[in-house]
């Protein structure tokens, strides 16, 4: 299918080039060349429009209570969303803390040991079709697991919910990543009578350690922002907790409980949240790319 | 080992069949040897370091059981993709039973949805997510197709990385925070504005007929399209990149003008792997929940006006399930989760296997 | 100091291809013996399968007697302790990216859990002597990357690597083909030192690199040894006409 068209549709041009028809076809370039160029503006427009926003309005809701107080009572001013950015980070460190080895090994496997195999095939088309799965079927898949059985909503629950998510992302970069590092360094390990387990840990997988940790750092910034499966796992707090087997704030809950709520105090709380969310993601975001650029895989080239 | 040493002569006495005259051999190789012996700075210095780590070699096992256990961790983790599929597959199917005994395959094919009377229809949730989805998918697969084609074929070079940086970022923002802002501005701007203009100019197509409160299946599918951009675009940039430049010469050594390039050597190239890139932002849009949830107006109708609240099935799941306190309508909302799995699944899995076989195709195919 | 290699009756396939066919074969120890033969005629194929390298291709296989001493290495070891006695040094420099010069030596050791630090500053030091790196680096050992050196310091590294483990015998699969003629000449000077040390099996396609180095040299040629004598003799006098036709340029 690659060559054919191309020669059918050349030939079928007339070899006579009149100078309308050379006129035609470079007004339809320009003019194409057009769209592409408002397109372009037409998609980064939201992006702009949204940042700006966001900004305007977090910046301007933004102050030090937001920090450090907990939500105030509905009608009285002030409070801000300390727990939730606490709950957050407990809810994402639970997540990470069962998602990255899982993910990262389940990448090995890819990578170091089902190359070629049907079995890995299987499980990286699984994995990228995983990655597909909406939020919310998470959600409700763990409600249906972990909070019909426990009776109540738990911070636990929400971790298992991220976690789920983060497993199939982590596997494929890890072994993307893995498969950038040549061949040759695993054999000059292998010719050094080390072990395959030992290659594959202190070889393969630190020369391709930067490269993991960015893909670890994208799944993480990718679930930060997840507020769908969280809903009926976490499902929020409007206090401090810190028990996993408690319900527990979020900051994206925090966001969307407010977002939708007629008060006007909230609305602007949300705003921060949004801009506190968007600030903590962009800058793990970035500092991945730089990160990222700089500890590109070097192999054994001469 | 020491006894190894012992068959170390030059002349062998098993005397394999090949080397019949490796007395020769050694008797020429005898001059180099002691040359070397002379020369060589380190034979004075062989410490005791040596047998040390010989001795500590030799003492290593073979890391036989060390191997074999590793590679089962490995493997038991890469299969725990397969179990985490199962296990929402058994999960949901298991905790919908009682709807899916009750009303069987009419609860996808009626509009009931009254949760007081324990009837349940889930079509106007399908119509809605359908709706959404196809509306978002006609607003940004133009959109992302132009920037794609504007990203790898037209902008200049100092320009790629930070325009596809930027597409990224949009991908980045959490959908939350999408919701935030299509409720604060998206909604207002389509109540006042876009909303009355669209009424005026195309209300004759009866699509935009009805009150318009600003929230409804437009306004959801425009913060869809927004959302979705990100990932078809960039989707489809890798595709278009793994044709070959060869491809792009041959048209344009024809003479064809740029556009005509892209259409006949790019686009006509990589059709199979766009439509699998659109159908992986289209598994997106099926799902996405909290920014449509927010903005969609959430009301279980079937409407032809576009301005008209609707729902689809992530959001009523979001929306109502706090409130599914018997077990009939809990069974029905864990039910809408398992038919946008089993969907989601579906378009992904196809989607996938569009794009793989145009990206690994490619670089086989050039080699 | 190295041991003898008796090869006897050896067979190896990439899939369903025979790529190396009843080689028989005696190396003796403490001498270098060259490989030659035209690309493709098996000749990397069998020093990897002299430590067992051939085998971590999924689809490779192999089978024969293969006796380092009086260990027959198919039969009484594992791959990995095989390994452990044999060095290896490849075509290209491949030297661990993530490591400095001085755990790039040494890293033999240390990745099988050799802990002692003295032992191991005396090695990296004898190692790099030995591989006539040691002035070149001994300066930034810790501060380098090994991947920071140019190509013929890294693959003289990569020696160093090799013969840190304080192995019997070395393996050397092209070793200066990715290399300039200067650095060329300093891994033969090598090479010429470090065979009293060591059973050394080099492979090359440059003949003239086999004739300096190597007391014997063996001809391969489509997956089968076709003479092995020594190198002056294969290279003065050959008894076969086939390699009589490749050392004078008639093919190959």
């Amino acid at each position: 299918m690659s060559t054919q068209p191309i020669q059918a549709s050349i030939t079928r041009r007339p070899l006579r080039v009149s100078a309308t028809n050379r006129m035609l076809r470079t007004g339809i370039n320009r003019f194409v060349t057009g769209l592409a160029v408002l397109a372009t503006l037409l998609v980064l427009a939201p992006l702009f429009a949204i940042l700006l926003y966001l900004i305007y309005k977090g910046a301007s809701s933004l102050n030090l209570a937001f920090f450090t107080h907990n939500p105030a009572p509905v009608g009285e001013p002030g409070g801000g969303m300390a727990n939730s950015i606490v709950g957050s980070g407990i809810i994402l460190a639970l997540a990470s803390f069962m998602g990255v080895p899982v993910g990262i090994c389940a990448g090995l496997y890819l990578a170091e040991f089902g190359r070629g195999k049907l079995l890995g095939d299987a499980v990286r088309f699984t994995a990228d079709v995983l990655n597909g799965v909406p939020s919310i079927v998470m959600g409700i898949s763990v409600y249906s697991l972990i909070v019909m059985r426990e009776r109540h909503f738990s911070a636990f629950a929400g971790g298992v919910a991220l976690a789920i998510m983060m497993v199939p992302t982590i596997t494929r970069t890890t072994e993307e990543m893995l498969l950038q590092v040549p061949m040759s360094v695993r054999e000059a390990a292998l010719g050094l009578g080390v072990s395959k387990w030992r290659t594959a840990l202190s070889v393969s997988l630190r020369t391709a350690s930067p490269g993991i940790i960015t893909g670890c750092m994208l799944a993480f910034a990718r679930v930060a922002g997840e507020t769908a499966p969280l809903l009926f796992t976490a499902f929020g707090n409007q206090f401090w907790s810190f028990a996993l087997t408690q319900p527990i704030a979020a900051l994206p809950l925090q966001i969307f409980v407010y977002a939708i709520s007629p008060y006007d105090e909230w609305h602007r709380l949300a705003w921060a949240g949004a801009l506190v969310l968007i600030g903590l993601i962009m800058a793990s975001v970035t500092l991945v790319r730089i990160f990222a650029g700089r500890g590109t895989v070097r192999g054994g080239r001469s | 080992m020491s006894s190894s040493r012992m068959i170390i002569p030059g002349e062998s006495p098993s005397g394999s069949p090949t080397s019949p005259k490796s007395g020769t051999s050694s008797a020429a190789a005898a001059p180099a040897v002691a040359l070397s012996m002379d020369t060589a700075p380190v034979s004075s210095e062989r410490s005791s370091a040596p047998s040390v780590i010989r001795d500590f070699l030799r003492g290593r096992g073979s890391g036989n059981v060390a191997d074999k256990s590793f590679a089962a961790i490995m493997l038991l983790c890469a299969c725990s993709i397969f179990a985490i599929v199962l296990f929402i597959l058994f999960i949901l199917v298991a905790r919908s039973k009682l709807t899916l005994a009750q009303f069987g395959l009419t609860f996808f094919s009626t509009s009931a949805w009254d949760p007081v009377s324990g009837n349940f229809g889930a079509l106007p949730f399908i119509y809605g997510t359908l709706m959404t989805s196809l509306l978002a998918l006609l607003m940004a697969v133009p959109l992302a197709l132009g920037v794609a084609v504007f990203v790898t074929e037209l902008c200049p070079r100092q320009l790629r990385a930070p325009i596809s940086f930027l597409t990224e970022l949009l991908a980045a923002i959490p959908s939350v925070v999408y919701g935030l802002w299509a409720v604060f501005v998206l909604v207002p701007i389509m109540r006042d504005q876009l909303g009355p203009a669209l009424a005026r100019y195309f209300g004759w197509t009866q699509l935009f007929g009805g009150a318009n409160f600003g929230m409804g299946l437009l306004t959801a599918s425009m913060i869809l399209a927004i959302m979705i951009l990100p990932i078809i675009s960039s989707l489809t940039r890798d595709i278009m990149r793994a044709v070959p430049d060869s491809q792009r010469e041959a048209v344009l050594a024809l003479g064809a003008t740029r556009w005509e390039m892209i259409r006949t050597g790019v686009l006509r190239n990589s059709r199979i792997g766009i439509v699998g890139a659109v159908m992986l932002g289209l598994g997106r849009a099926l799902g996405e929940t909290m920014a449509v949830t927010m903005v969609i107006g959430n009301h279980p109708s079937i409407s032809r006006s576009l301005f008209a609240p609707a729902n689809t099935l992530a959001s009523v799941i979001a929306g109502e399930f706090s409130e599914a306190t018997d077990d009939t309508y809990l069974s029905a909302l864990i039910e809408i989760g398992l038919a946008l799995f089993l969907v989601t699944i579906v378009v992904n899995a196809v989607a996938r296997l569009m794009v793989w076989a145009v990206t690994r195709g490619a670089p086989a195919r050039s080699i | 100091m190295g041991v003898g290699i008796l090869v006897e009756h050896l067979n190896a396939w990439y899939g369903t291809t025979h790529t190396l066919q009843d080689i028989n074969l005696h190396i003796p120890a403490n001498h270098a013996t060259a490989l030659i033969g035209p690309s493709g005629c098996g000749k990397s194929t069998f020093v990897r399968c002299l430590n067992r390298m051939h085998e971590t291709n999924p689809i490779a296989r192999a089978e024969g007697t293969v006796k380092m001493g009086d260990v027959d290495i198919y039969k009484d070891a594992s791959p990995v302790e095989i390994r452990r006695r044999v060095g290896m040094v490849f075509q290209r420099p491949n030297p661990f990216p993530t490591m400095s010069i001085y755990d790039n030596v040494i890293s033999g050791l240390k990745l099988n859990g050799f802990r002692n630090r003295r032992v191991l500053d005396e090695t990296v030091e004898r190692s790099l002597k030995s591989a006539a790196l040691w002035d070149e680096v001994k300066d930034d050992l810790k501060k380098k990357s090994g991947a920071s050196l140019s190509g013929g310091q890294q693959q003289r590294m990569c020696i160093a690597r090799a013969i840190a483990v304080d192995p019997e015998v070395l393996l050397m699969d092209e070793p200066a083909s990715a290399l300039d003629p200067v650095s060329t000449s300093k891994i033969e000077d090598l090479i010429f030192q470090l065979k009293s040390q060591y059973t050394i099996v080099i492979v090359t396609h440059n003949m003239q690199q086999a004739a300096r180095v190597a007391e014997n040299t063996g001809f391969f040629l489509n997956g089968k040894m076709v003479e092995f004598d020594s190198t002056h003799k294969i290279f003065t006098n050959p008894s076969d006409k086939r390699t009589e036709d490749y050392i004078t340029g008639r093919f190959g």
